[in-house]
């Protein structure tokens, strides 16, 4: 008998504990409400139909518990309810799925008037690189990678010179633009994740990935590894700022292309 | 009324082949160390199972300490924390679930169950649980080995796995934790092959594929889909392996490691994941499906009631088995493969939802105008009911592909697998060994400590996992060493992480209350008879209880009906047993 009792404040809590606690999602930085929206339907039709199959369970367990005398139901079949209940799970699969594949197709879709960043994860930090005054990022290869390239810029390929390159250091980023983010690592796996901005991808040695976002509000968020990268892992961090296009431009202009950085080594050494 | 219950006495065809002859052994060493009985097989199977899943448990302890109480314990540094989620989650996946319910119950109860003598290949099959031994011992031996097990985490994505940032990965964790599921991969076979050939060739007079009770088609199925996607691992292994020994590049693209330029070239990371899920989704439903077999005799024999829509049910129980080879990349949403690919996975994934709907509904439906008997088997498939639900649910979240994107490698997808696919199947697994327990032993475990188990550990996980979706909603990532100075952390979610460890402690301390229950009770629980709980099924209608080698008396059982003939009208008794020929070919027989 408890447990009909148990079964159904396990219901009322879990619906209590998901409209009364603290814990929820991070205030969105991003274009991507439409997320949010998929997870708010998400909530509604599971949790709808969490609280109907428990509660029901509840019932039976209540009035059908074993008795003096009492004998169950021969019913072993019953074709039109089982069909009835396959067709209402379909329904409500596909009011899941619909709204899901529609904000995915937008997701993959980049729009064409997205700049392009470079996030580029190593054991165990970000660095960015932003296309110069050209608007186009040079190529690169892990092979280049060294001491005085440590994003593996092609420095014969003239769209690389004027690149910017932000090393070990916070990126920031104009707010209301749409960003594509081209994600590359030198040695593992990495995870590009700003929890605000809801969108994350893994980051793969030998290949490019990407998602897009535009920021929405402005402000300096955390940057964190979503996947697992070693025994730093926990300890990846870094920040994005998401900046008016004043202090967008200051900020830019503030910082060192790939050719600042190495020609300057090869005038010290001359000295 | 039945047709699902074809087939009346006449119906019962003569014997094909004359009866095998058994391997009677003739030391003790023969009978219960290099045993060829399935039964003892499946108790050596689930002994080391069990075992080794006690030190799963323990690890799961040091995790939350560490995660509940940051920095209080010196002893667990990032590369010890790894190594405990990573042997945590194999251990419970492969060594523990996989290795339980298909080289345990699968053993014990599949013979019995269609009315064998044995398995159709006793030998393989002893050879079978000795090399899943040797596989637990290598995996053991790791944790002796300098540098410790393997920090890769359960799904050894390369390049990490084999890189010296990562425990054990220029050590020898990685070798020996390859080595060993190589390993496991073989013994399984040998008895996967055995389950499969069983069920198929060694079903007793009149046990037709549609009077089989649903266990049986759950062991079955799984045994097939394991047959077919463990060697998609034993491939990624065999291949990381020489990247590791050898110096191949099968996953290694070029990389710099810790500043110096590796020599490996080409290779794609990317592939290890697709082997590695091709084998991991079905992995899933490798543990849920005997689960959903097992719980459904335990609903309708506690219930007193025929499983509700029996020929729906097989049919859900394979077409989950045949689609969840088709959606193996919704662990990869994220993963960088192209996109586009999220469209097909995504709708696969949740079409794979109506099958599993319709088990739920015809598990509950089976409640409804039962006979409800609160045993503890009868309670831990409730348990099972609501937890499944919940993780199934869940997996709406997961499945669908953009909801995915926030929420991968976050706590939310820790909280929806360890509930869906650890705490409902181990709720299964409970309430299982408290039903077969007297068959195997003869008598019945303690009801007061069963109770307790009960209640801690169902209320208990419960607490456990259900808050820690919302620590996954705010964000929160898995696989975190150390989650002290993160922006999203607030006070109140480190207070909630704290709460979610002391409940691990409890509900793992029940636990031992639980494995006290087993030893215990070999002596001093009451007898039981040979069918306490007044079953259909032919496992409860051996002459002796527990039943000797070759299973049955001088002559196998006949069968003459499905296995839920529970409250037939009309009957005598509220159950009427498969091998009950019936007076006049009672109503569950009709023709």
């Amino acid at each position: 008998m408890a447990i009909a009792l148990v079964l159904v404040l396990v219901v009322a809590g879990s619906i209590l504990f998901h409209l009364l606690s603290p814990w929820w999602w991070t205030p969105i930085a991003s274009n991507w409400a439409y997320i949010d929206h998929t997870i708010i339907i998400t909530f509604w039709i599971t949790g709808a139909v969490f609280a109907a199959v428990v509660l029901f369970m509840a019932y039976c367990v209540f009035r059908f518990r074993h008795r003096d005398g009492q004998r169950a139901d021969y019913d072993p079949e019953n074709r039109r309810l089982e069909t009835w209940l396959t067709v209402v799970t379909g329904i409500g699969v596909a009011a899941m799925l619909v709204p899901g594949l529609f904000v995915w197709s937008q997701f993959v879709n980049v729009p064409d008037d997205a700049t392009e960043v470079e996030v580029i994860g190593q054991q165990w930090q970000w660095s960015y690189r932003l296309p110069g005054a050209d608007g186009k990022l040079g190529l690169s290869d892990t092979r280049n990678v060294s001491a005085e390239n440590p994003l593996g810029v092609d420095a014969n390929d003239p769209n690389g010179q004027d690149d910017v390159v932000v090393e070990a250091a916070d990126l920031h980023l104009p707010v209301g633009k749409p960003v594509k983010m081209l994600l590359r690592s030198i040695d593992v796996l990495h995870d590009f994740y700003v929890p605000e901005f809801r969108a994350k991808m893994d980051m793969i040695p030998g290949s490019v990935t990407y998602f897009w976002f535009t920021p929405t509000r402005t402000g300096t968020f955390q940057v964190l590894c979503a996947e697992l990268c070693g025994q730093g892992h926990a300890y990846m961090r870094g920040g994005v700022t998401v900046d008016t296009e004043e202090d967008y431009v200051a900020w830019l202009g503030e910082q060192q292309t790939f050719a600042q950085l190495t020609t300057p080594e090869q005038t010290s050494s001359a000295d | 009324m039945v047709d699902v219950t074809h087939g009346a006495i006449g119906s019962v065809p003569p014997a094909e082949v004359p009866e095998m002859d058994l391997y009677h052994p003739h030391s003790w060493w023969t009978k219960y160390v290099f045993s060829q009985d399935a039964k003892v097989i499946a108790i050596q199977y689930s002994g080391t199972a069990i075992a080794i899943g006690m030190v799963a448990l323990v690890l799961s302890w040091l995790m939350r300490l560490q995660l509940g109480f940051p920095g209080t314990f010196d002893f667990i540094t990032p590369e010890a924390y790894y190594q405990f989620i990573t042997m945590h989650g194999m251990i419970m996946v492969v060594y523990l679930l996989t290795a339980l319910f298909l080289g345990g119950f699968g053993n014990y109860l599949i013979p019995l169950m269609v009315g064998a003598r044995d398995m159709v290949f006793p030998y393989a099959n002893m050879l079978s649980y000795w090399i899943y031994l040797l596989a637990v011992l290598v995996l053991v031996a790791s944790f002796f080995a300098p540098g410790g097990p393997t920090g890769a985490g359960w799904t050894l994505y390369p390049p990490q796995a084999i890189m010296t940032g990562t425990p054990g990965g220029q050590q020898s964790g990685i070798i020996l934790m390859l080595v060993s599921l190589i390993l496991f991969v073989i013994g399984f076979t040998m008895g996967g092959l055995n389950y499969v050939v069983t069920v198929l060739q060694a079903r007793t007079r009149g046990m037709t594929l549609m009077r089989l009770p649903l266990t049986v088609w759950g062991i079955f199925t799984a045994t097939v889909m394991a047959l077919l996607a463990f060697p998609a691992l034993l491939v990624a292994c065999v291949m990381m392996l020489f990247d590791r020994l050898l110096g191949t590049s099968f996953f290694m693209p070029a990389v710099v490691e810790m500043g110096e330029q590796l020599r490996t070239n080409g290779g794609s990371p990317i592939l290890f994941q697709h082997l590695f899920w091709f084998f991991g989704h079905p992995e899933v439903y490798i543990v849920a499906l005997p689960a959903f077999g097992i719980v459904s005799d335990l609903i309708a024999t506690h219930a007193r009631k025929n499983i509700f829509g029996y020929r729906m049910m097989v049919w859900a129980i394979v077409g989950i088995g045949a689609l969840s080879f088709i959606v193996w990349a919704h662990h990869m949403y994220v993963s960088g493969m192209d996109p586009y690919f999220g469209f097909f996975f995504a709708t696969t994934t949740l079409i794979i939802a109506v099958p599993t709907a319709i088990k739920v509904y015809n598990w509950i439906l089976t409640l409804w105008r039962g006979d409800i008997h609160l045993t503890i088997p009868m309670l831990f498939a409730l348990a099972f009911i609501v937890t499944f639900v919940n993780g199934g649910l869940t997996g709406l979240f997961l499945g669908n592909v953009v909801v995915d994107v926030p929420l991968s490698d976050t706590m939310f997808v820790v909280a929806h697998f360890h509930m869906v696919m650890g705490v409902a199947p181990i709720t299964v697994i409970f309430g299982a060994i408290y039903h077969w327990y007297p068959k195997i032993t003869g008598r019945m475990l303690n009801e007061a400590l069963g109770q307790f188990h009960f209640w801690v550990t169902f209320l208990g996980a419960y607490l456990i996992f259900f808050p820690m979706h919302y620590v996954g909603l705010m964000g929160v990532p898995r696989r975190y060493s150390e989650l002290g100075d993160m922006a999203l952390m607030t006070d109140s979610a480190h207070d909630l992480n704290a709460f979610i460890s002391i409940m691990a402690f409890i509900v793992g301390f029940a636990q031992l209350v639980f494995l006290f229950n087993l030893v215990w009770s070999i002596r001093h629980g009451k007898e039981a008879g040979p069918n306490p709980w007044r079953a259909t099924t032919l496992e409860w209608q051996t002459e002796h209880t527990p039943p000797r080698h070759g299973n049955f008396g001088k002559e196998l059982p006949i069968v003459y009906r499905w296995a839920y003939d529970y409250s037939v009208p009309g009957a005598k008794e509220d159950y009427i047993a498969q091998n009950d020929p019936g007076e006049y070919g009672a109503p569950g027989a009709h023709a």
